[in-house]
């Protein structure tokens, strides 16, 4: 049998979609974290669905939108070294660098960069051209960390020495803090992010009830899965009762995956990251530990770049997006300078991205 | 790019797997969850197995929801 199949059903959609309608209750406003979320809620026109006193809004959980300005320039950077193969997750090309460059700009160059679907693409990259250093740009949260620390690993098992990381990977637990101690926001609830916390687990949430009052519902990416997760954070308002509850049970388990958590802890360590919109936030990054120093292109190659003189000197408001300040239609480029083929921010670029979301699902 | 999507074991070797998305078939690293076997549905991240679907969890949100259609 098909597993997924009732996860897609438009009867059971709409049957849910009216049950959240009957319940009577006060306006409330939830964020979804994930950028997946944020794509598959659009994607499904679910926020057009909604019950009208249900307002939904996007997180800082697009990679690619969140990584740091000077990380990018980093990035560029090191694509135009001599001698060296960059390999990339394809959503990063796009992103503008501070000087109007990009990776996709740095290929048209000249630079070698190389597009993968997995790290391991990356190892091989480099087992088959000795004669070049590969530089696999690591962005990403928990999900992939674990999968980009076990590419090291194999460099090690294997002695691959021409094999590199640039390590800019983001916890997303501190980011969710960041944004409620920001205070910016008033948020009802939040939809937990499925893959996330298949590894991390869902008892890494639990400080959000206890410290926040925050409800918390963990979601697999289906329709129904969607619902069912937006389902538990109404439930918990009209209760009054802060949970972490996890409607993602065929994937996340209380204590998450502990072999990729180990994995990860092998290579990385916790440190400051900084976070587009939000700013530095202590141990929200991952470092690669002295270990395995071998492997950081931080290390390995000498470049510096200099802080970003103006940050949003173009007037990008892609750092309100990211905080739920703003919803993309209301930034001032949105889908006039602004749009994926040519994207101006971060939050355009990736498909993941609020702004890209809104642009190619959007309503109107 | 947290995208991960459910797929079937094909076939095992050592730490590697045959997993079939729905038609597409590609090697796989089971290194996070070496208990799955042929047969077994796991979920991929970027080549990686990162959980292995438990059918009788997802077979029992399915009950859960057929119930919740019949009322």
């Amino acid at each position: 049998m098909n597993l997924m199949a009732k996860y897609k059903d438009p009867s059971l959609f709409r049957y849910i979609i009216k049950n959240m309608s009957d319940l009577s209750v006060q306006p409330l406003t939830f964020m979804e974290f994930c950028g997946t979320h944020t794509q598959a809620i659009f994607k499904h026109s679910i926020r057009k669905l909604l019950p009208k006193n249900i307002k939904m809004l996007s997180g800082p959980g697009c990679p690619v939108c969140v990584t740091d300005q000077k990380e990018i320039d980093h990035s560029i950077a090191l694509s135009h070294l001599q001698g060296v193969i960059i390999a990339t997750f394809g959503d990063f090309l796009k992103v503008p660098g501070s000087d109007g460059s990009n990776l996709q700009k740095a290929r048209a160059q000249g630079a070698d960069i190389r597009v993968v679907y997995s790290p391991l693409d990356a190892i091989q990259i480099a087992q088959k051209n000795k004669e070049k250093k590969v530089i696999f740009l690591g962005i990403g949260f928990e999900t992939t960390a674990p999968i980009v620390a076990a590419s090291i690993l194999k460099a090690v098992k294997e002695n691959i020495s021409n094999y590199y990381v640039f390590s800019m990977h983001k916890l997303t637990p501190p980011a969710t803090k960041a944004i409620l101690n920001l205070g910016e926001i008033k948020l009802d609830g939040i939809l937990g992010p499925g893959h996330v916390s298949t590894i991390i687990g869902s008892l890494a949430w639990e400080f959000l009830p206890s410290i926040y009052n925050m409800p918390f519902a963990i979601s697999g990416f289906e329709a129904i899965d969607i619902l069912k997760g937006l389902e538990s954070l109404l439930k918990q308002c009209i209760d009054k009762k802060p949970q972490v509850i996890n409607t993602y049970s065929r994937s996340v388990k209380p204590e998450g995956n502990t072999r990729a958590i180990n994995t990860m802890f092998e290579v990385f360590y916790e440190d400051v990251a900084h976070w587009r919109g939000l700013g530095a936030i202590p141990n929200s990054g991952l470092s690669i530990k002295s270990s395995y120093r071998e492997f950081d292109a931080k290390h390995q190659f000498d470049i510096e770049i200099p802080d970003s003189k103006v940050l949003y000197s173009y007037g990008c408001q892609c750092h309100e997006v990211i905080r739920g300040l703003i919803e993309p239609p209301e930034c001032r480029y949105y889908k006039n300078i602004c749009t994926p083929d040519n994207p101006l921010g971060a939050c355009m670029v990736s498909s993941e991205g609020a702004c890209s979301a809104y642009y190619l699902y959007s309503y109107e | 790019m947290c995208v991960a999507v459910p797929a079937k074991i094909v076939s095992i070797s050592g730490e590697e797997a045959m997993v079939d998305f729905g038609g597409l078939f590609r090697t796989i690293s089971l290194l996070f969850t070496p208990e799955a076997q042929v047969e077994d549905y796991v979920i991929v991240h970027a080549g990686y197995a990162i959980s292995l679907l438990t059918e009788e969890e997802a077979l029992e949100t399915i009950s859960l929801l057929d119930k919740l259609e019949q009322k």
